[in-house]
């Protein structure tokens, strides 16, 4: 099955190739988010130029992000892309639910600290993350 | 919806990995197919409908009765 192998080495690759974009560029985001939160307070002293500037080429690499993610996506099969969608869904619904509930909490006088973003985004992380086994498990 | 994808692959003596090759999607994919938990696309059953020489309906069954 000469032939197929062949195809089998080109879907792999193309897929490995999209994974590896996608994860390489995510790097490059974390970097540059570490740099544009930190590099002001301990490197330039709030220097607004630099500032601006490495706010804008975190958004640039942000968005290459975006459409290597977008690349992935296309790349995988119809099972795996229905795996991702269907957690995706489910992420956002939870985010919204979740994210309006916690901030009432500070509204309605339950919690005395402010919601912090990043509480939500560690939420839908694991959520989505969640979703993901749990779609991998149900078609297996 | 049942099929007769293991079967085929079976009386070809192909793997599943090599199924999956042929259609370019991932093994995953061919076993959830195989063990009836997706049910795949027109496109997708098009191509396996190809790649066995056979039509769709000689490959998958909706268990729909028909009058």
């Amino acid at each position: 099955m000469t032939k197929q192998d062949c195809e089998h080495n080109n879907y792999q690759t193309k897929n490995n190739t999209n994974t590896r974009t996608l994860r390489n560029w995510t790097i490059v985001w974390v970097i540059t988010m570490a740099i544009a939160a930190f590099a002001p307070r301990f490197i330039w002293d709030f220097n607004t130029s630099l500032t601006i500037i490495t706010l804008l080429i975190n958004l640039a690499v942000g968005f290459r992000m975006l459409v290597a993610n977008r690349k992935y996506l296309r790349g995988l099969d119809e099972m795996q892309q229905k795996i991702l969608f269907d957690a995706m869904a489910f992420t956002l619904g939870v985010g919204l639910v979740i994210g309006l509930s916690y901030e009432l909490l500070e509204d309605i006088k339950l919690i005395g600290f402010e919601p912090e973003i990043s509480h939500l985004i560690i939420v839908m992380c694991l959520t989505y993350l969640t979703a993901i086994i749990a779609g991998h498990r149900k078609y297996r | 919806m049942k099929n007769r994808l293991k079967v085929l692959r079976a009386e070809r003596d192909w793997t599943q990995a090599q199924l999956a090759s042929a259609l370019e999607v991932s093994r995953q994919t061919i076993n959830a197919i195989e063990k009836g938990k997706f049910d795949p696309s027109l496109p997708l059953a098009f191509k396996a409908a190809r790649l066995f020489n056979l039509t769709i309906e000689d490959i998958f069954d909706d268990e729909v009765e028909t009058t």
